[in-house]
């Protein structure tokens, strides 16, 4: 027989536990007649954390992120998502996703769509929050629309909305931005940074790599299947570069230049290399020596090796060629 | 929340059959099918100019209702299976399964929630076009069918056989290519059936085992058969010899018990086995 106060410490110790990663997988694999598309796949998001998956057309992307929501069965491998396995349905509760094949009931209206999945989750809303998340898509005008008219881009509005609803505590975005304009993908950043305020781990899979660079605070980049590299971006992308044009360059100046990196010159261009753990404090305080041996600072530029160019460095290296 | 599940996919369903420009295909049809029926029935006793006997109206009455019966159960099963390819092979081709699938839902409830609002869309135009067709008859010629509700819960029967066929196929090949394979069986079946009636009633075993065998291996003849028989008239089937088994609008015996159970049990093992195939499959 259980004694009373045991149940209420079992409590306190599970609640002390850390909580489990928002996604956690190992060794997924999946291969589809005679073509391997995961082969032993591994890797985590943290809860809050934003993570992107890079890699080229056909790397298996698309089919790691339908494994981990139990769209397609893997082969071998297991999946927890927060902290349930993935084969309970009652994992995917607080886990938004939007489809890289974004497609909804047309003959619903938008607003029909969002109070669908609202019934689908089992949980309780706010009745204004499809509404509200109708508004951050720029959608909110359109509620009572039929999705069959909208256009591709207001399809992955809509998308994104249903991604939103009923307070996820994952989000996993398969290609969010590839039919949206500009804007729209300004858009799409500023919901990710907004996200990652609110503590929502986002799962994002896209090949603007650029954007991936903005939000992300890890990137796993897969290659034919398997985990090329995987870390957060200083780790992934190593030395940062600081770019100066500078008049009225001294000797003295030039050697305290030299003491923060390498340093190399192109006229009055000079770039320094600095330390992957460079703190946010070393170019300010370079800058202010400088000014103050009388150098007339024009133009502070950071420089560094995009991740566009690691990203290649490391698929034309081949799998395995650098994991983390 | 798996029957929670089960009746949100029903009442989507439900709600999509309606919206869909299928149930504007199907009440049109359906309309075009009571108004030639009733002019029809209007027109029998006239132009025989009222000679003939009790006997013999109920037997043109009980013959044009079961020819204008099976024209609504053609609608209704070209309806159905047409709706039952796009309601779920139809969302994996187009992706809109996955929103759907990576919510906290089983498979098999969707399944079952979408088979279960196809059936209540089917069973519904039958119950309403044919209680009206009943209504045209009676206002026409006076005639009431002996045991209305029993048939046309056969022929809902029918409609939940093709359908559950429809959604077997839909897993394994395109919502269209599974619409025409479903009634093309349908109209082979309905064909085996005459055949096999002509083969009974001039004694030919083989020719009647035709039509058994059909009526086994897809049993939406055999409840045609059973439905035909609750709307004819039943002191009208004492007086009709053997021939008249091969009518392909008369049916002299009744539904056994021991069919309808293998009805069911065939609706069973067809949904089990769509759904195996929609658990398995990756989207």
């Amino acid at each position: 027989m259980i004694a009373g106060p045991a149940p209420a410490v079992a409590e306190e110790l599970l609640a002390a536990l850390p909580p489990s990663p928002a996604v956690w997988c190992s060794s997924l694999r999946k291969r589809y007649r005679r073509q391997v598309a995961v082969d032993g796949v591994s890797f985590t998001v943290g809860r809050g954390e934003v993570v992107g998956l890079l890699g080229p057309n056909g790397a298996g992307k698309t089919t790691v992120i339908k494994m981990l929501l139990g769209l397609v069965g893997p082969d071998a491998g297991d999946v927890l998502l927060l902290g349930r396995p993935a084969r309970d349905p009652r994992a995917r509760t607080r886990v938004g996703y939007l489809p890289e094949l974004f497609r909804y009931q047309p003959w619903l209206t938008a607003a029909e769509v969002l109070a669908l999945h609202v019934r689908l989750t089992g949980i309780s809303v706010p009745a204004e929050e499809p509404r509200e998340c109708l508004d951050v898509v720029g959608l909110a005008d359109r509620a009572g629309d039929r999705v069959g008219d909208f256009s591709k881009g207001m399809q992955q509005r809509l998308g994104l909305a249903v991604a939103l609803l009923a307070g996820p505590e994952l989000v996993i975005l398969d290609e969010p931005t590839s039919a949206l304009d500009p804007v729209g993908r300004a858009d799409v950043r500023d919901l990710l940074l907004s996200l990652r305020a609110r503590g929502v781990a986002v799962l994002l899979n896209s090949h603007l790599i650029g954007e991936v660079e903005r939000v992300c605070d890890r990137v796993v980049i897969l290659d034919k299947g398997r985990v090329a590299a995987s870390g957060t971006l200083a780790e992934l992308l190593g030395r940062r570069d600081v770019r100066l044009r500078l008049a009225g360059v001294s000797r003295a100046a030039e050697e305290l230049l030299a003491a923060a990196g390498p340093l190399t010159r192109d006229g009055d261009w000079f770039t320094v290399g600095l330390p992957a753990d460079e703190d946010a404090t070393t170019v300010p305080a370079l800058v202010d020596d400088l000014v103050a041996l009388g150098v007339r600072v024009h133009a502070v530029e950071p420089g560094r090796i995009s991740l566009e160019e690691r990203l290649l460095g490391i698929l034309r290296a081949g799998p395995g060629a650098d994991p983390r | 929340m798996t029957v929670r599940t089960v009746l949100i996919f029903a009442a989507l369903t439900v709600q999509e059959a309606s919206r869909r420009r299928v149930l504007r295909s199907l009440a049109g049809l359906t309309i075009v099918l009571l108004a030639v029926s009733a002019f029809g029935f209007s027109r029998i006793d006239a132009e025989f100019d009222g000679e003939l006997t009790t006997g013999e109206a109920r037997l043109v009455a009980s013959t044009v209702l079961n020819l204008v019966m099976f024209g609504l159960s053609l609608i209704a099963a070209l309806g159905t299976a047409f709706l039952a390819g796009p309601v779920l092979a139809g969302e994996f081709e187009s992706g809109m399964a996955l929103a759907v699938l990576a919510r906290p839902v089983r498979r098999s409830a969707v399944l079952v929630g979408k088979w279960l609002g196809l059936v209540a869309f089917g069973s519904g135009f039958i119950t309403l076009a044919g209680l009206v067709q009943f209504l045209v008859v009676w206002a026409t010629v006076g005639y009431w069918p002996p045991d209305p509700v029993a048939g046309l819960a056969l022929l809902a029967a029918q409609t939940t056989v093709l359908l559950t066929l429809g959604l077997l196929l839909s897993t394994v090949i395109s919502p269209m290519a599974s619409g025409i394979v479903a009634v093309g069986l349908f109209g082979a079946t309905w064909i085996a059936g005459v055949v096999g009636s002509v083969g009974a009633a001039i004694g030919n075993d083989a020719v009647a085992r035709v039509g058994d065998a059909s009526r086994m291996l897809l049993p939406t003849d055999g409840l045609w058969r059973g439905a035909m028989n609750a709307f004819q008239d039943p002191g009208l089937l004492a007086t009709l010899s053997e021939e008249f088994n091969a009518h392909p609008f008369l049916s002299l015996s009744p539904l056994t018990g021991a069919y309808l159970a293998w009805a069911i049990l065939w609706i069973v093992l067809v949904l089990g086995l769509a759904g195996m195939a929609f658990l398995r499959r990756d989207l």
